[in-house]
Protein backbone atom coordinates (compact mmCIF):
# COMPACT_ATOMS: atom_id res chain seq x y z
CA UNK A 1 0.00 0.00 0.00
CA UNK A 2 1.22 2.93 -1.59
CA UNK A 3 -0.22 6.31 0.17
CA UNK A 4 0.70 9.81 -0.07
CA UNK A 5 0.59 12.83 2.60
CA UNK A 6 1.42 15.70 0.93
CA UNK A 7 0.86 18.08 4.54
CA UNK A 8 1.92 21.31 4.03
CA UNK A 9 1.82 23.27 7.30
CA UNK A 10 2.47 26.34 6.87
CA UNK A 11 -1.13 27.38 8.91
CA UNK A 12 1.32 28.49 11.83
CA UNK A 13 -0.66 30.36 14.55
CA UNK A 14 1.74 32.02 16.30
CA UNK A 15 3.79 34.72 13.89
CA UNK A 16 6.61 35.95 16.40
CA UNK A 17 9.11 33.06 14.92
CA UNK A 18 10.13 33.08 11.61
CA UNK A 19 9.19 29.73 10.80
CA UNK A 20 11.98 27.07 9.25
CA UNK A 21 11.59 23.86 8.79
CA UNK A 22 12.69 21.28 11.59
CA UNK A 23 11.63 17.92 10.76
CA UNK A 24 11.61 16.62 6.99
CA UNK A 25 11.00 13.40 5.75
CA UNK A 26 10.47 12.10 2.15
CA UNK A 27 9.00 8.55 1.55
CA UNK A 28 9.96 7.72 4.93
CA UNK A 29 9.56 3.72 6.15
CA UNK A 30 9.19 3.35 9.72
CA UNK A 31 9.16 -0.31 11.57
CA UNK A 32 11.18 -2.71 13.41
CA UNK A 33 12.92 -4.97 11.34
CA UNK A 34 10.76 -6.16 8.59
CA UNK A 35 7.49 -5.07 9.65
CA UNK A 36 6.75 -2.00 8.36
CA UNK A 37 4.19 0.49 10.02
CA UNK A 38 4.43 3.44 8.63
CA UNK A 39 5.01 3.76 4.53
CA UNK A 40 5.75 6.33 2.34
CA UNK A 41 5.62 9.10 4.82
CA UNK A 42 5.97 12.54 3.50
CA UNK A 43 6.12 15.04 6.65
CA UNK A 44 7.42 18.91 6.69
CA UNK A 45 7.36 20.33 10.54
CA UNK A 46 7.46 24.05 10.95
CA UNK A 47 9.52 25.28 14.19
CA UNK A 48 6.40 26.06 16.74
CA UNK A 49 4.30 23.12 14.91
CA UNK A 50 2.98 20.54 16.93
CA UNK A 51 2.35 16.77 15.81
CA UNK A 52 0.05 14.59 18.10
CA UNK A 53 0.24 10.91 17.12
CA UNK A 54 -3.11 9.17 18.02
CA UNK A 55 -2.97 5.26 18.94
CA UNK A 56 -3.40 2.52 21.00
CA UNK A 57 -0.52 0.51 22.57
CA UNK A 58 1.25 -1.00 19.51
CA UNK A 59 -0.03 1.38 16.68
CA UNK A 60 3.57 2.79 16.08
CA UNK A 61 3.49 5.57 17.83
CA UNK A 62 6.81 4.96 19.89
CA UNK A 63 8.34 3.15 16.77
CA UNK A 64 8.32 6.75 14.52
CA UNK A 65 9.28 8.83 17.66
CA UNK A 66 11.95 6.81 17.96
CA UNK A 67 13.16 6.87 14.53
CA UNK A 68 13.22 10.99 14.82
CA UNK A 69 15.01 10.54 17.99
CA UNK A 70 17.74 8.58 16.26
CA UNK A 71 17.60 5.31 18.36
CA UNK A 72 15.51 3.27 14.95
CA UNK A 73 17.12 3.71 11.80
CA UNK A 74 14.83 4.31 9.18
CA UNK A 75 13.74 1.16 6.95
CA UNK A 76 13.77 3.57 4.11
CA UNK A 77 13.20 6.90 2.09
CA UNK A 78 14.95 10.30 4.06
CA UNK A 79 14.05 11.87 7.49
CA UNK A 80 15.98 14.52 8.59
CA UNK A 81 15.44 17.15 12.02
CA UNK A 82 17.55 20.25 11.82
CA UNK A 83 18.82 19.86 8.44
CA UNK A 84 20.79 17.07 9.74
CA UNK A 85 20.59 12.69 10.41
CA UNK A 86 18.01 12.15 13.45
CA UNK A 87 20.56 11.79 16.78
CA UNK A 88 22.83 13.85 15.37
CA UNK A 89 22.14 17.43 17.28
CA UNK A 90 21.58 16.01 21.04
CA UNK A 91 21.74 19.39 22.09
CA UNK A 92 19.21 20.81 20.73
CA UNK A 93 16.44 17.52 20.18
CA UNK A 94 15.37 16.45 23.67
CA UNK A 95 13.27 12.82 23.73
CA UNK A 96 11.31 11.56 26.35
CA UNK A 97 10.78 8.00 26.04
CA UNK A 98 7.46 5.92 27.20
CA UNK A 99 7.95 4.18 30.99
CA UNK A 100 11.31 5.94 31.40
CA UNK A 101 11.04 4.98 34.99
CA UNK A 102 14.10 2.62 36.15
CA UNK A 103 13.09 -0.18 38.37
CA UNK A 104 16.22 -0.35 40.14
CA UNK A 105 17.36 1.51 43.30
CA UNK A 106 19.29 4.12 41.41
CA UNK A 107 20.89 6.56 44.54
CA UNK A 108 19.97 9.84 42.36
CA UNK A 109 17.69 12.78 43.80
CA UNK A 110 15.32 14.06 41.82
CA UNK A 111 17.08 16.98 41.06
CA UNK A 112 20.03 15.26 39.79
CA UNK A 113 17.39 13.30 37.39
CA UNK A 114 16.71 16.44 36.33
CA UNK A 115 20.54 17.85 35.99
CA UNK A 116 21.25 15.53 33.87
CA UNK A 117 19.03 16.68 30.79
CA UNK A 118 22.08 18.99 30.48
CA UNK A 119 24.56 16.60 29.84
CA UNK A 120 24.23 16.82 26.41
CA UNK A 121 25.28 20.91 26.66
CA UNK A 122 27.98 20.03 29.12
CA UNK A 123 29.84 16.63 27.63
CA UNK A 124 32.04 15.04 29.38
CA UNK A 125 34.07 17.73 31.50
CA UNK A 126 32.63 20.95 31.40
CA UNK A 127 31.50 22.64 34.31
CA UNK A 128 27.65 23.44 35.25
CA UNK A 129 27.87 26.95 35.02
CA UNK A 130 24.64 29.64 36.21
CA UNK A 131 22.34 29.01 32.46
CA UNK A 132 22.20 25.70 33.06
CA UNK A 133 21.73 26.29 36.84
CA UNK A 134 18.63 28.54 35.69
CA UNK A 135 17.09 25.87 32.94
CA UNK A 136 17.14 22.93 35.84
CA UNK A 137 15.51 24.82 38.48
CA UNK A 138 12.90 26.50 35.60
CA UNK A 139 12.28 22.95 34.77
CA UNK A 140 11.50 21.61 37.84
CA UNK A 141 9.10 24.96 38.57
CA UNK A 142 6.90 24.64 35.32
CA UNK A 143 6.65 20.77 36.22
CA UNK A 144 5.50 20.87 39.69
CA UNK A 145 9.05 18.88 40.83
CA UNK A 146 10.11 21.46 43.47
CA UNK A 147 8.24 19.60 46.14
CA UNK A 148 10.08 16.84 45.77
CA UNK A 149 13.45 17.96 44.15
CA UNK A 150 15.73 17.31 47.09
CA UNK A 151 14.04 13.40 47.25
CA UNK A 152 15.37 10.02 45.75
CA UNK A 153 14.00 9.25 42.53
CA UNK A 154 13.27 5.80 44.60
CA UNK A 155 11.07 6.78 47.00
CA UNK A 156 8.81 8.76 44.72
CA UNK A 157 5.24 7.63 42.99
CA UNK A 158 5.20 7.09 39.24
CA UNK A 159 3.87 9.95 39.03
CA UNK A 160 6.55 11.95 40.70
CA UNK A 161 8.66 10.05 38.87
CA UNK A 162 7.38 10.98 35.25
CA UNK A 163 7.23 14.89 36.04
CA UNK A 164 10.33 14.26 37.08
CA UNK A 165 11.52 13.16 33.66
CA UNK A 166 9.64 15.31 32.21
CA UNK A 167 11.53 18.23 33.78
CA UNK A 168 14.93 16.67 32.65
CA UNK A 169 14.03 17.20 28.88
CA UNK A 170 12.61 20.38 29.08
CA UNK A 171 15.82 21.37 31.24
CA UNK A 172 17.92 20.88 27.77
CA UNK A 173 15.86 23.92 26.17
CA UNK A 174 15.83 21.95 22.90
CA UNK A 175 13.92 23.34 19.64
CA UNK A 176 12.38 19.69 18.82
CA UNK A 177 10.79 17.78 21.57
CA UNK A 178 9.86 14.14 20.83
CA UNK A 179 7.55 13.17 24.14
CA UNK A 180 5.74 9.59 24.06
CA UNK A 181 3.02 9.53 26.45
CA UNK A 182 4.10 12.29 29.08
CA UNK A 183 0.69 12.54 30.43
CA UNK A 184 0.82 8.99 31.40
CA UNK A 185 0.50 8.03 35.72
CA UNK A 186 -0.34 11.81 35.74
CA UNK A 187 -3.41 13.16 37.74
CA UNK A 188 -5.47 16.03 36.52
CA UNK A 189 -3.51 18.64 37.11
CA UNK A 190 -0.94 17.31 35.92
CA UNK A 191 -2.16 16.87 32.69
CA UNK A 192 -3.12 20.20 32.51
CA UNK A 193 0.90 21.40 33.99
CA UNK A 194 1.77 19.01 31.02
CA UNK A 195 -0.75 21.15 28.43
CA UNK A 196 0.37 24.48 29.63
CA UNK A 197 4.20 23.36 28.79
CA UNK A 198 3.44 22.24 25.20
CA UNK A 199 1.18 25.53 24.55
CA UNK A 200 4.66 27.41 25.81
CA UNK A 201 7.24 25.36 24.26
CA UNK A 202 5.35 26.28 20.54
CA UNK A 203 5.14 29.70 21.69
CA UNK A 204 8.79 30.02 21.77
CA UNK A 205 8.83 28.22 18.28
CA UNK A 206 9.63 24.75 19.55
CA UNK A 207 8.52 21.82 17.21
CA UNK A 208 7.15 18.66 18.94
CA UNK A 209 5.43 15.56 17.96
CA UNK A 210 3.82 14.03 20.89
CA UNK A 211 2.90 10.57 21.12
CA UNK A 212 -1.06 10.11 23.09
CA UNK A 213 -4.07 8.17 23.11
CA UNK A 214 -6.16 10.36 24.45
CA UNK A 215 -7.91 13.10 22.16
CA UNK A 216 -8.11 15.68 23.76
CA UNK A 217 -4.51 15.96 23.40
CA UNK A 218 -4.97 16.50 19.38
CA UNK A 219 -7.08 19.36 19.13
CA UNK A 220 -4.99 21.94 19.05
CA UNK A 221 -2.32 20.16 17.03
CA UNK A 222 -1.08 21.64 13.66
CA UNK A 223 -0.88 18.13 12.20
CA UNK A 224 -3.05 14.58 13.68
CA UNK A 225 -1.81 11.23 12.57
CA UNK A 226 -3.77 8.44 13.82
CA UNK A 227 -2.21 4.92 14.16
CA UNK A 228 -2.91 1.64 13.99
CA UNK A 229 -0.11 -0.37 12.56
CA UNK A 230 -0.53 1.99 9.71
CA UNK A 231 -1.55 5.75 8.96
CA UNK A 232 -5.60 5.58 9.46
CA UNK A 233 -5.64 9.53 8.91
CA UNK A 234 -3.13 12.45 8.70
CA UNK A 235 -4.35 15.99 8.59
CA UNK A 236 -5.25 18.64 10.60
CA UNK A 237 -7.08 17.72 13.49
CA UNK A 238 -10.74 18.61 11.91
CA UNK A 239 -10.51 16.47 9.06
CA UNK A 240 -8.50 13.57 10.80
CA UNK A 241 -10.30 13.13 13.93
CA UNK A 242 -13.47 12.31 12.12
CA UNK A 243 -15.73 9.59 13.60
CA UNK A 244 -14.66 6.90 10.75
CA UNK A 245 -11.26 7.26 11.28
CA UNK A 246 -11.20 7.21 14.99
CA UNK A 247 -13.32 4.36 14.74
CA UNK A 248 -10.65 2.70 13.07
CA UNK A 249 -7.96 3.22 15.09
CA UNK A 250 -9.83 2.71 18.22
CA UNK A 251 -11.92 -0.20 17.09
CA UNK A 252 -14.57 2.89 19.02
CA UNK A 253 -16.13 6.21 19.47
CA UNK A 254 -14.23 8.52 21.89
CA UNK A 255 -16.35 11.13 22.83
CA UNK A 256 -14.38 14.31 22.16
CA UNK B 1 50.57 -2.08 75.33
CA UNK B 2 52.50 -4.85 77.69
CA UNK B 3 49.62 -7.11 76.86
CA UNK B 4 49.64 -6.49 73.23
CA UNK B 5 46.78 -4.53 71.33
CA UNK B 6 44.73 -7.40 69.65
CA UNK B 7 43.51 -5.22 66.62
CA UNK B 8 46.78 -3.27 66.10
CA UNK B 9 49.75 -5.70 66.72
CA UNK B 10 49.49 -8.40 63.59
CA UNK B 11 49.63 -5.31 61.46
CA UNK B 12 52.43 -3.62 63.21
CA UNK B 13 54.52 -6.57 64.00
CA UNK B 14 54.42 -8.65 60.66
CA UNK B 15 55.35 -7.12 57.12
CA UNK B 16 53.47 -9.60 55.10
CA UNK B 17 49.94 -8.33 57.50
CA UNK B 18 51.03 -4.85 56.35
CA UNK B 19 51.64 -5.95 53.12
CA UNK B 20 48.02 -7.51 52.66
CA UNK B 21 46.73 -4.47 54.49
CA UNK B 22 47.47 -2.21 51.86
CA UNK B 23 46.98 -4.41 48.87
CA UNK B 24 43.11 -5.35 50.24
CA UNK B 25 42.50 -1.76 50.46
CA UNK B 26 43.66 -0.59 47.55
CA UNK B 27 41.40 -3.59 45.80
CA UNK B 28 38.27 -1.95 48.23
CA UNK B 29 39.13 1.53 46.45
CA UNK B 30 39.35 -0.25 42.85
CA UNK B 31 36.88 -2.05 43.67
CA UNK B 32 34.05 1.21 45.19
CA UNK B 33 34.77 3.39 41.49
CA UNK B 34 34.21 0.06 39.13
CA UNK B 35 31.59 -1.38 41.49
CA UNK B 36 29.80 1.48 41.80
CA UNK B 37 29.07 1.21 37.92
CA UNK B 38 28.91 -2.25 38.24
CA UNK B 39 25.54 -2.14 40.35
CA UNK B 40 24.31 0.91 38.83
CA UNK B 41 24.19 0.04 35.37
CA UNK B 42 23.69 -4.31 36.57
CA UNK B 43 26.57 -5.62 34.90
CA UNK B 44 27.10 -7.66 38.18
CA UNK B 45 26.65 -10.72 36.23
CA UNK B 46 28.93 -9.72 33.28
CA UNK B 47 31.42 -9.04 35.90
CA UNK B 48 31.40 -12.54 37.25
CA UNK B 49 31.74 -14.13 33.53
CA UNK B 50 34.97 -11.88 33.40
CA UNK B 51 36.33 -12.88 36.45
CA UNK B 52 36.27 -16.34 35.58
CA UNK B 53 36.91 -16.44 31.89
CA UNK B 54 40.44 -15.02 33.25
CA UNK B 55 41.02 -18.09 35.07
CA UNK B 56 42.16 -20.13 31.41
CA UNK B 57 44.40 -17.27 30.87
CA UNK B 58 46.56 -17.33 34.51
CA UNK B 59 46.69 -21.14 34.80
CA UNK B 60 48.19 -20.58 31.07
CA UNK B 61 50.64 -17.54 32.52
CA UNK B 62 51.74 -19.59 35.64
CA UNK B 63 52.34 -22.93 33.39
CA UNK B 64 54.86 -21.56 31.34
CA UNK B 65 56.24 -19.55 34.41
CA UNK B 66 54.74 -15.99 32.78
CA UNK B 67 53.40 -13.58 35.03
CA UNK B 68 49.84 -14.08 35.67
CA UNK B 69 49.03 -10.67 35.11
CA UNK B 70 49.75 -10.91 31.41
CA UNK B 71 47.92 -14.10 31.48
CA UNK B 72 45.07 -12.58 32.98
CA UNK B 73 45.13 -9.22 30.18
CA UNK B 74 44.64 -11.66 27.41
CA UNK B 75 41.96 -13.52 28.53
CA UNK B 76 39.97 -10.72 30.00
CA UNK B 77 40.67 -9.47 26.38
CA UNK B 78 38.90 -12.42 24.90
CA UNK B 79 36.29 -12.47 27.54
CA UNK B 80 35.33 -9.26 26.46
CA UNK B 81 35.34 -9.65 22.83
CA UNK B 82 33.43 -12.70 23.19
CA UNK B 83 30.71 -10.65 25.65
CA UNK B 84 30.17 -7.70 23.51
CA UNK B 85 29.78 -10.21 20.40
CA UNK B 86 27.11 -12.33 21.89
CA UNK B 87 25.39 -9.12 23.68
CA UNK B 88 25.01 -8.29 20.08
CA UNK B 89 24.49 -11.12 18.12
CA UNK B 90 22.81 -14.04 20.64
CA UNK B 91 19.24 -15.61 19.44
CA UNK B 92 19.18 -16.53 22.87
CA UNK B 93 18.92 -14.55 25.97
CA UNK B 94 22.31 -12.84 26.49
CA UNK B 95 22.77 -14.59 30.20
CA UNK B 96 22.13 -17.84 28.90
CA UNK B 97 25.14 -17.54 26.15
CA UNK B 98 27.92 -15.45 28.32
CA UNK B 99 27.13 -18.27 31.79
CA UNK B 100 28.05 -20.90 28.81
CA UNK B 101 30.85 -18.97 27.46
CA UNK B 102 32.25 -18.40 31.50
CA UNK B 103 32.00 -21.92 32.23
CA UNK B 104 33.49 -23.04 29.16
CA UNK B 105 36.51 -20.68 29.83
CA UNK B 106 36.31 -21.68 33.66
CA UNK B 107 36.13 -25.99 32.33
CA UNK B 108 39.43 -24.87 30.05
CA UNK B 109 41.69 -23.01 32.64
CA UNK B 110 41.25 -26.13 35.16
CA UNK B 111 41.86 -28.67 32.56
CA UNK B 112 45.20 -26.36 31.89
CA UNK B 113 45.91 -26.28 35.71
CA UNK B 114 45.67 -29.86 35.56
CA UNK B 115 48.60 -30.37 33.56
CA UNK B 116 51.09 -28.53 36.44
CA UNK B 117 52.43 -30.64 38.74
CA UNK B 118 51.38 -28.34 41.34
CA UNK B 119 47.84 -28.70 40.32
CA UNK B 120 45.68 -28.12 43.97
CA UNK B 121 48.12 -25.18 44.79
CA UNK B 122 47.64 -23.38 41.41
CA UNK B 123 43.85 -23.97 41.05
CA UNK B 124 43.30 -22.75 44.67
CA UNK B 125 45.67 -19.80 44.00
CA UNK B 126 43.86 -18.33 41.05
CA UNK B 127 40.42 -19.10 42.69
CA UNK B 128 40.82 -17.61 46.22
CA UNK B 129 44.24 -15.41 45.64
CA UNK B 130 47.38 -15.36 47.80
CA UNK B 131 46.90 -12.29 49.96
CA UNK B 132 49.38 -12.90 52.46
CA UNK B 133 52.44 -13.41 50.05
CA UNK B 134 51.83 -9.84 48.10
CA UNK B 135 55.06 -7.95 47.27
CA UNK B 136 55.85 -4.72 47.09
CA UNK B 137 55.28 -4.86 43.42
CA UNK B 138 52.25 -6.21 43.42
CA UNK B 139 51.56 -3.02 45.72
CA UNK B 140 52.70 -0.42 42.31
CA UNK B 141 50.46 -2.39 40.40
CA UNK B 142 47.76 -2.16 42.73
CA UNK B 143 47.92 1.77 42.70
CA UNK B 144 48.56 2.15 38.73
CA UNK B 145 45.17 0.64 38.27
CA UNK B 146 43.61 2.63 40.97
CA UNK B 147 44.94 5.51 39.11
CA UNK B 148 43.67 4.27 35.84
CA UNK B 149 40.14 3.27 37.51
CA UNK B 150 39.72 6.48 38.65
CA UNK B 151 40.93 8.25 35.25
CA UNK B 152 38.53 6.43 33.57
CA UNK B 153 35.28 6.94 36.36
CA UNK B 154 36.58 10.92 35.83
CA UNK B 155 36.09 11.03 31.57
CA UNK B 156 33.32 8.82 32.11
CA UNK B 157 31.00 9.25 34.28
CA UNK B 158 28.27 11.43 32.83
CA UNK B 159 27.78 8.61 30.08
CA UNK B 160 27.67 5.69 32.51
CA UNK B 161 25.41 7.81 35.10
CA UNK B 162 22.77 7.93 31.88
CA UNK B 163 23.56 4.48 30.87
CA UNK B 164 21.98 3.17 34.62
CA UNK B 165 18.90 5.30 33.49
CA UNK B 166 18.66 4.09 30.07
CA UNK B 167 21.03 3.47 27.20
CA UNK B 168 18.59 5.73 25.34
CA UNK B 169 19.07 8.57 27.01
CA UNK B 170 23.08 8.08 26.60
CA UNK B 171 22.47 8.38 23.30
CA UNK B 172 19.90 10.94 22.70
CA UNK B 173 22.73 12.89 24.76
CA UNK B 174 25.07 12.85 22.01
CA UNK B 175 27.23 9.85 24.02
CA UNK B 176 28.40 6.29 22.12
CA UNK B 177 26.81 3.86 24.02
CA UNK B 178 28.67 1.08 22.37
CA UNK B 179 32.40 3.13 22.84
CA UNK B 180 31.25 3.74 26.77
CA UNK B 181 29.76 -0.22 27.91
CA UNK B 182 33.05 -1.41 26.25
CA UNK B 183 34.74 1.09 28.75
CA UNK B 184 33.00 -0.28 31.56
CA UNK B 185 33.79 -3.81 30.35
CA UNK B 186 37.40 -2.42 30.24
CA UNK B 187 37.05 -0.98 34.07
CA UNK B 188 36.02 -4.00 35.11
CA UNK B 189 38.66 -6.43 33.34
CA UNK B 190 41.15 -3.84 34.94
CA UNK B 191 39.44 -4.76 38.26
CA UNK B 192 39.41 -8.20 37.89
CA UNK B 193 42.63 -8.32 36.71
CA UNK B 194 44.14 -6.38 39.48
CA UNK B 195 42.07 -8.03 42.39
CA UNK B 196 42.91 -10.86 41.90
CA UNK B 197 46.17 -11.61 43.25
CA UNK B 198 44.36 -10.80 46.56
CA UNK B 199 41.00 -12.16 46.85
CA UNK B 200 41.14 -14.54 43.87
CA UNK B 201 38.81 -14.83 40.85
CA UNK B 202 36.09 -16.69 42.45
CA UNK B 203 35.61 -13.43 45.02
CA UNK B 204 36.78 -10.81 43.18
CA UNK B 205 32.92 -10.17 42.44
CA UNK B 206 31.94 -10.28 46.42
CA UNK B 207 34.67 -7.08 46.70
CA UNK B 208 33.03 -5.09 43.13
CA UNK B 209 29.28 -5.67 44.23
CA UNK B 210 28.70 -6.20 48.05
CA UNK B 211 30.32 -2.36 49.31
CA UNK B 212 28.58 -0.70 46.35
CA UNK B 213 25.31 -2.53 46.60
CA UNK B 214 25.36 -1.72 50.22
CA UNK B 215 26.20 2.02 49.18
CA UNK B 216 23.37 1.57 46.26
CA UNK B 217 20.50 1.01 49.91
CA UNK B 218 21.67 3.86 51.84
CA UNK B 219 23.22 6.53 49.46
CA UNK B 220 20.74 9.59 47.73
CA UNK B 221 23.85 10.48 45.16
CA UNK B 222 26.50 8.20 43.22
CA UNK B 223 29.26 10.06 44.70
CA UNK B 224 28.01 9.53 48.24
CA UNK B 225 27.28 5.46 47.12
CA UNK B 226 30.90 5.36 45.99
CA UNK B 227 32.48 6.79 49.44
CA UNK B 228 30.02 4.44 51.40
CA UNK B 229 31.71 1.50 48.98
CA UNK B 230 34.75 2.44 49.86
CA UNK B 231 34.53 2.87 53.29
CA UNK B 232 32.52 -0.41 53.57
CA UNK B 233 35.19 -2.18 51.09
CA UNK B 234 38.23 -0.78 53.78
CA UNK B 235 36.45 -1.84 56.85
CA UNK B 236 35.43 -5.70 55.76
CA UNK B 237 39.60 -5.47 54.51
CA UNK B 238 40.48 -4.88 57.94
CA UNK B 239 38.19 -6.96 59.91
CA UNK B 240 38.24 -9.83 57.69
CA UNK B 241 42.68 -9.78 57.93
CA UNK B 242 41.70 -9.19 61.88
CA UNK B 243 39.72 -12.54 61.87
CA UNK B 244 42.18 -14.68 59.42
CA UNK B 245 45.23 -13.42 61.43
CA UNK B 246 43.51 -14.39 64.75
CA UNK B 247 41.39 -17.18 63.76
CA UNK B 248 43.96 -19.32 60.93
CA UNK B 249 41.22 -19.00 58.65
CA UNK B 250 41.68 -17.79 54.40
CA UNK B 251 42.21 -14.03 54.29
CA UNK B 252 40.47 -13.46 50.63
CA UNK B 253 37.30 -15.94 52.50
CA UNK B 254 37.15 -13.80 55.24
CA UNK B 255 37.50 -10.40 53.55
CA UNK B 256 34.47 -10.90 51.17
CA UNK B 257 32.98 -12.70 53.47
CA UNK B 258 32.89 -9.98 55.75
CA UNK B 259 31.77 -7.55 52.61
CA UNK B 260 29.11 -9.69 52.61
CA UNK B 261 27.27 -9.77 55.72
CA UNK B 262 28.28 -5.63 56.16
CA UNK B 263 25.98 -5.64 52.54
CA UNK B 264 23.74 -7.96 54.26
CA UNK B 265 23.30 -6.18 57.78
CA UNK B 266 23.04 -2.45 55.93
CA UNK B 267 19.82 -4.29 53.48
CA UNK B 268 18.15 -5.14 57.28
CA UNK B 269 18.05 -2.35 58.62
CA UNK B 270 17.56 -0.26 55.72
CA UNK B 271 14.76 -2.69 54.96
CA UNK B 272 13.19 -1.93 58.71
CA UNK B 273 14.00 2.26 58.76
CA UNK B 274 12.06 2.24 55.54
CA UNK B 275 8.85 0.11 56.51
CA UNK B 276 8.90 2.33 59.51
CA UNK B 277 9.00 5.52 57.49
CA UNK B 278 6.27 3.93 55.19
CA UNK B 279 4.09 3.61 58.47
CA UNK B 280 4.74 7.18 59.60
CA UNK B 281 4.28 8.65 56.26
CA UNK B 282 2.18 7.30 53.37
CA UNK B 283 3.16 7.49 50.35
CA UNK B 284 0.86 10.25 48.04
CA UNK B 285 0.28 8.29 44.77
CA UNK B 286 -0.77 9.92 41.85
CA UNK B 287 -3.82 8.52 39.92
CA UNK B 288 -2.83 6.04 37.38
CA UNK B 289 -5.46 5.50 34.35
Amino acid sequence: MTMKFPISTNTITNTMHTSICTIKSESLTVGHGHHTIIDDLHLQLMSGDLLTLIGTNGSGKSTLLKTLAGLLPALAGSVSVLGSAPGSSPKRVAYLPQHPVSSHTLPLRARDVVAMGRYAHLGLFRRETATDRAAVGDAITRTGTSNFADQPLRELSGGQQQRTHLAQVLSRQAEVLLLDEPTAGLDLAGKHAVAEIIASERARGVTIVLATHDLQDAESATVVMLLAQRIVAFGPPSQALSDDNVRTCFGFTQPH
Amino acid sequence: MLAGNPFIDPFTSNEFMRHALVASVLVALVCAVAGTYVVLRGLSFVGDALAHGVVPGIATALLFGVSGVVGAVVSAAVMMTGVSVITRKSRLSSDTAIGLFFVGMLALGVIITSRSRTFVGDITRILFGELLGVTTSDLGWLLVALVIVAIVAIIAHRPFVLMSIDDGLARTSGFSVPFFHSLMLVLVAITVIASFQSVGTLLVLGMLIAPAAAGALVARRVSTMMLIAALYGTAASYLGLLASYHYDIAAGGSIVFVAVMLFGVTAIISAVLAHRHDDEVPHQHEHHH
